[in-house]
């Protein structure tokens, strides 16, 4: 236990220290919180009356990101599976890296979720034994259940192998590889649960398909590895982190695959819709700006990430393409914003539009969501990069933080037991 | 002014007692955390779920709700608690082919039943339909503005909660803030609701509503017969709807929007009564309910006279 808490005392300490720019990353992204802290407290004073949500578009921008992040924090840990079950090496530190954007990203959902309730104060409600949580029949109760065991298990995880890697020791086999294990179906009940939340209301014929859970993963699948593509050519850059370009390849090439059936998904749905031509098209034909729909807001988004996803999936299907560092890196800003737009703008706003009475209200974030939103980024970004800073101190064993006093085995960094 | 006798409507099991140990340790936990509140915050934010509050806890609740309207309105505020009255179920009947779209029941609803003028909250979405393609939403405008109702050509479609039997808002609530009571109306603790307005992604009627700001009643306007589970005045930040005029109709009268129709497009009644006026529509007119093909089984009903 006193172990653990130097343990605890030394993360700190690592965890603020750094060159200049990293102060200054950190600087910048407490000026966003700041701006972010402002905003809400105007929402919290006036009402979600400062946002653009309204009856008839009663969820908005928040539910979107949120529902964009329980994909990230999903799809993170997929990496884990080849990484710790497969000791395939190159992909062992990236693995860390992606329980801690795991960890960042549900932080950044509970957020999101906790912004849009219209009585924060009583977020309690929900919790069992304080509360009366509507278990199980609300999907929503559901939700709050699997994302708390899933932080708890990631935070757990990667407690364990940093703690371990600041003794010098590898992480325990008996503790380390059961939770991990756990931790795959719980990233897959994640998504599940939350595309259940709303395929489950038959009220909104747009999110009531079978399909809405096997396409959340699909496009989570993209996004999760497209973001940790990205972030590992900078930590890379910024850290002693050593990650192979062969390692990004492979990440891409399962990108591709994943891209592949998230198309054929969508292009599934859209067939049955436009194909059976009945009322129900009117979302998609909302979504895209046809028909009735001409002057839709959100038609000139929805192109955009239809143009994206197709365009990254080419870039990283061609061999020639996925391993060229500049192409690649195109490929996952695409893919990034097409599934940021199909998940933010293009899930959420099409089932509320044309509402249940048939009512078309064009909603567009305000500048309060907008600045909130930004403010919950901001904050996670903070959380991330103080977890990586001293994940790396710890894997690559800064000599101030020895600490060999009692370790039974020494390990260098990113090996492997036997 | 006289006082009712209070019950919740339906007392819960406290259950077994390790559920009841642990809520009594999280509430000390809480409490030891807010000691530095005064009791009355303390009590208010630590108010249980209206069905699980004890016959004292719901007159200190209720107690306290009069202080707060007086306060705030100036008004002496009843919140009765009538409960759900033995072997009555309410169901709601609407005549299309009398309806004539003035929306008289819309505004008589705002005035009975505390609604915000601002921002503007209805209960009664009134559609104007086109006659040639009967009940359908592709042609239905709930904005109308006419010099004169009827207008040629159209027909009016008022809507409003049509207390669910399978009621998809109570089935997604988070925390069990909404339910159906005995007498078959949904209804919604307003201290208890988060505002997560998962009910209104779950309806399929747009009856639930949300309130984006507080709500603001002129001071002299306030309804000062409420209920607690109706219309008494709400917070920001939680949602509201319909629940059949509770403060009139459990107290044998007919609902606000009801009794102000001019041409008596609108029939009210308990169900298990077959001598009811809803029963006679039931049984001698051709009936409909609104989005059939979900299930979820109104209790407000639809025909045409002709």
């Amino acid at each position: 236990m006193r172990r653990f808490m130097r343990f605890v005392g030394a993360s700190l300490w690592v965890s603020v220290r750094g060159r200049p720019a990293y102060y200054a990353w950190l600087g910048f992204l407490l000026v966003l919180v700041a701006i972010g802290v402002h905003a809400y407290a105007e929402q919290y004073e006036y009402g979600l009356i400062t946002t653009s949500m309204r009856d008839p578009v009663s969820w908005g921008f928040y539910i979107g990101n949120f529902t964009f992040l329980v994909g990230v924090a999903a799809a993170a840990v997929v990496l884990v599976i080849p990484a710790y079950l497969y000791h395939w090496k190159p992909i062992k530190e990236i693995a860390l890296i992606g329980e801690l954007l795991a960890i960042a990203a549900i932080i950044m959902c509970i957020m999101f979720v906790t912004v849009d309730v219209g009585s924060p104060l009583r977020v309690w409600h929900m919790v069992p034994f304080f509360g009366s949580p509507n278990f199980p029949r609300s999907l929503l109760a559901w939700d709050v259940v699997v994302l708390s065991g899933y932080l708890g298990l990631n935070v757990l995880i990667a407690t364990h192998i940093l703690f371990r890697s600041y003794q010098n020791r590898h992480y325990s086999k008996r503790f380390a590889v059961p939770l991990i294990m756990a931790s795959i179906p719980a990233a897959v009940a994640i998504h599940t649960v939350t595309a259940f939340l709303f395929s489950g209301l038959p009220a909104r014929s747009y999110w009531n398909a079978a399909i809405l859970a096997p396409r959340f993963l699909t496009s989570a699948f993209c996004s999760g590895p497209a973001i940790i593509l990205v972030l590992l050519q900078i930590l890379r850059r910024t850290t002693r982190l050593k990650v192979a370009d062969e390692a990004l390849f492979k990440i891409a090439e399962l990108m591709a695959y994943a891209m592949f059936i998230n198309l054929f998904l969508f292009g599934a749905e859209i067939f049955r819709d436009y194909y059976s031509a009945t009322h129900h098209v009117m979302h998609y034909e909302f979504l895209f700006g046809r028909g009735n729909y001409g002057d839709s807001s959100i038609a000139p988004y929805a192109w955009f990430a239809l143009f994206a996803s197709i365009t990254a999936f080419l870039l990283f299907l061609i061999p020639k393409t996925r391993k060229n560092l500049i192409t690649l890196n195109i490929g996952a800003v695409l893919i990034y914003a097409g599934v940021y737009i199909e998940k933010g703008v293009a899930l959420v706003i099409p089932g509320f539009a044309p509402s249940t009475l048939g009512e078309i209200y064009e909603y567009a974030p305000s500048s309060i969501e907008l600045r909130v939103s930004m403010g919950i980024f901001a904050f996670g970004a903070i959380l991330f990069t103080l977890m990586v800073n001293v994940a790396t101190a710890f894997l690559f064993k800064n000599p101030e933080l020895q600490d060999n006093h009692d370790s039974d085995e020494v390990v260098g960094p990113g090996s492997r037991g036997g | 002014m006289k006082k009712l006798p209070l019950y919740p409507s339906e007392p819960v099991q406290t259950g077994e007692s390790r559920r009841g140990f642990l809520k009594m340790m999280a509430q000390a936990a809480g409490i030891t955390l807010l000691a530095s509140c005064d009791a009355e915050t303390r009590e208010r934010f630590f108010q249980q779920n209206f069905r699980e509050l004890s016959p004292a806890q719901l007159r200190r609740a209720i107690a306290r709700m009069e202080r707060d309207y007086k306060d705030q309105y100036g008004a002496d505020v009843r919140v009765g608690a009538e409960p759900a009255i033995d072997g009555v179920i309410f169901a709601y009947a609407l005549d299309l082919s009398r309806c004539i779209g003035c929306r008289r029941c819309v505004h008589a609803c705002v005035w009975e039943n505390n609604l915000s003028r601002d921002p503007e909250i209805h209960y009664i979405t009134v559609l104007e339909m086109e006659k040639r393609h009967g009940v359908d939403l592709h042609h239905a405008d709930a904005y109308y503005e006419a010099d004169q109702v009827p207008r040629e050509g159209h027909f009016y479609f008022p809507v409003a909660c049509q207390q669910c039997d399978h009621s998809p808002c109570e089935k997604v609530c988070p925390v069990g803030a909404t339910w159906k009571e005995p007498d078959g109306v949904v209804v919604i603790d307003y201290d208890w609701c988060i505002g997560c307005r998962y009910c209104m992604a779950a309806c399929p009627y747009g009856a639930r509503h949300f309130n984006w700001a507080t709500p603001t009643i002129p001071k002299g306007e306030l309804n000062p017969d409420t209920h607690i589970l109706g219309n008494r005045p709400r917070p920001k930040g939680v949602v509201e709807k319909c629940h059949f005029c509770l403060q009139r109709t459990r107290n044998g009268r007919y609902p606000a929007c009801l009794e102000v129709c001019p041409v008596g497009a609108r029939k009210f009644g308990n169900l298990l009564d077959p001598d009811s006026e809803i029963r006679q529509v039931i049984d001698t007119k051709r009936i409909f309910v609104f989005k059939e093909e979900l299930d979820t089984q109104p209790k407000f009903f639809y025909f045409y006279e002709a």
